[in-house]
């Protein structure tokens, strides 16, 4: 794939634009959801799908696809959004958030969802889910990547070290996980629910190619896929250091944003601030 | 002739990597014990060990069949479960990928190995997922075509592979098909529904009872889930009682779901050859079955009392 970053930076702005306002219409329609931690993942999702991802809208499981799993699944808002700039979902659907009826429910769903290759919801599975995606790409011979973003939080959950583990083992270097490290979690900040200490070394240890850069930062986050994909001889994690809320002057770095749902005059004030 | 269930699932794995190049085998550090040692031989580049770490290992199996792959994941049954069991749930079943999860060591055929490694359990924990097909081959020759059904069968399933040596009691020609049990014996007197090894328990069984002048109907249930409600149901109507024979707990297993199924459509009483609500202890695999009381006698025992308890209920 031939890229240019200008280019791919602009797409990905004016598409991040439009997701940031579609995350707030569709948690303050649904009047739930986790917004917070939706709009701190935005830019990178952006970047990562108008830049590097090879999906096909017309043929969502067309076998030479690449990958992205949302592990930390209560982000979805941002993934339905950026399927909808990708044209596997349509703008106006993206209200069926959390409605009985539809196809956008609450989690990700690969049943229901064009665009959607694996469920979650329940943390700490995806990086397993990409690995294995990737073994069986090495086997098929395919030049297929996969990425996976997990929550700062969800790094509490023992799987993700396994699966830490494996992707070094087999030096997986089409895996490319994701940090995304905006530094709060359900119960309040992560270092006073569990710090994750030195989580650069932690990676780093783990045998990773270990990336660092501002999530926010579209020439940081571009220039960190390029770094990941030249990478050969392993798995690169991106660790993103993030504003949850990013964007909505209210809503950033406030726990509270974690999971709660905008009021009328909030989706307002919003929707101002990201014109 | 008595062969252990894994060794004839090894060599059934090893015939189906020659057949469909998709099969790819995960093993979560017990190769030698599950017998996928002789696909690692076989076919190296298809044989993929994750360690001990059975969250990781169901995950990985999800992400092979996400990329089409059709994936058998093997650990022992009680560590595989319960540490993957989350993973099963959401990677596998919500998700409807096509993983074929093998649990080994079920029962209490790992023997001395005593209670930590005795899974009496896996049946109730895989049952209760939607979508998922349950399986206990009843022998060798069954292990084999369960095997290749496992891989032409689309969807998540869950096998039970034990360690211990069981009678061989089918033939070759005998046909298996997922969801259609066997019958084989047919009698009248009370229906004998059972699984694995406690299928050739019944039939000793039903020699010593027909001494006594019963005939029992003994139905190999080598597919716990779906249930084959048809022929239950058959086979209930013409005896109108039951006896549930398998070796895992007395609860959720597969006297609870025949239970569940009959209390619906078709109550009649039923008794149940199954574990005590207990752990296993460290013995051979004979002493355990004594104690848990998953014997020829206790089966004689319950179909007496099965049948004293339809009299009672007739009157």
């Amino acid at each position: 794939m031939v890229r240019n970053m200008e280019k791919v930076i602009e797409e990905a702005k004016n598409a991040a634009k439009n997701m940031r306002r579609n995350i707030l219409k569709m948690t303050h329609e649904a009047q739930g959801g986790h917004p917070g931690g939706c709009l701190s993942a935005t830019d990178i999702i952006a970047v990562l799908y108008k830049g590097f991802l090879k999906v096909d809208s017309q043929d969502p499981k067309w076998s030479g696809r690449d990958y992205f799993f949302l592990s930390k699944g209560h982000a979805v808002p941002t993934l339905y959004a950026v399927l909808s700039e990708m044209g596997f979902l349509t703008e106006k659907e993206l209200l069926d958030f959390r409605k009985l009826e539809g196809r956008l429910p609450a989690y990700p769903s690969c049943e229901l969802t064009p665009g959607i290759d694996m469920a979650s919801g329940s943390l700490g599975q995806g990086l397993s889910i990409a690995n294995g995606t990737m073994l069986a790409a090495r086997l098929n011979g395919t030049e297929q990547r996969a990425y996976v973003m997990l929550g700062d939080g969800e790094l509490h959950e023992g799987q993700v070290w396994e699966a830490m583990m494996t992707a070094y083992h087999y030096k997986l270097n089409n895996v490319c996980a994701i940090v995304d490290y905006n530094k709060l979690q359900l119960d309040g900040s992560i270092d006073e629910v569990k710090t994750l200490g030195d989580l650069r070394a932690k990676w780093v240890s783990f045998g990773w190619n270990t990336l660092e850069i501002d999530g926010h930062d579209y020439e940081q986050i571009y220039k960190a896929f390029e770094e990941a994909i030249n990478y050969k001889e392993g798995p690169t994690v991106i660790i993103a250091n993030t504003v949850k809320g990013k964007g909505v002057s209210f809503m950033e770095n406030e726990v509270g944003w974690h999971c709660a749902a905008p009021s009328d005059e909030q989706l307002k004030i919003a929707l101002e601030e990201l014109s | 002739m008595k062969i252990a269930p894994r060794e004839a699932y090894g060599k059934a794995l090893v015939e189906l990597g020659k057949e469909n190049k998709d099969v790819v085998v995960l093993d979560a550090d017990v190769a030698k014990a599950s017998m996928t040692v002789l696909f690692k031989e076989a076919f190296p580049e298809r044989f993929f060990d994750l360690g001990i770490a059975e969250a990781d290992i169901i995950g990985t199996g999800a992400g092979f069949a996400v990329a089409g792959k059709i994936p058998f994941v093997n650990a022992y049954a009680n560590f595989l479960l319960g540490n993957g069991w989350e993973q099963i749930r959401i990677s596998v079943c919500y998700a409807n990928q096509n993983v074929k999860i093998i649990g080994h060591n079920i029962g209490a055929s790992a023997g001395k190995d005593g209670p930590t490694h005795l899974p009496l359990e896996d049946i109730a924990l895989t049952r209760v997922f939607p979508g998922m097909t349950v399986i206990e081959p009843v022998d060798a020759i069954e292990m084999k075509k369960a095997v290749m059904a496992l891989a032409a069968h689309k969807g998540p399933a869950y096998m039970r592979v034990g360690r211990a040596p069981v009678p061989v009691i089918t033939k070759e020609e005998d046909l298996f098909q997922i969801g259609k049990a066997n019958i084989m014996r047919i009698g009248n007197a009370v229906s004998v529904f059972a699984c694995g090894v406690m299928v050739s328990k019944a039939l000793d069984a039903a020699i010593e009872l027909k001494k006594l002048g019963i005939e029992i109907e003994v139905i190999n249930m080598h597919t716990i889930k779906p249930l084959d409600e048809e022929c239950i149901l058959k086979s209930v109507k013409k005896t109108g009682v039951v006896v549930t024979a398998e070796e895992h707990t007395q609860i959720g297993g597969l006297g609870g779901a025949i239970a569940e199924f009959l209390a619906a459509h078709n109550p009649v009483p039923i008794k149940f050859v199954a574990s005590p609500d207990r752990f296993g202890v460290c013995g051979t695999y004979e002493e355990l079955h004594e104690i848990l009381g998953l014997t020829k006698e206790k089966i004689i025992e319950k179909v007496i009392a099965a049948l004293a308890m339809k009299k009672a209920v007739n009157k």
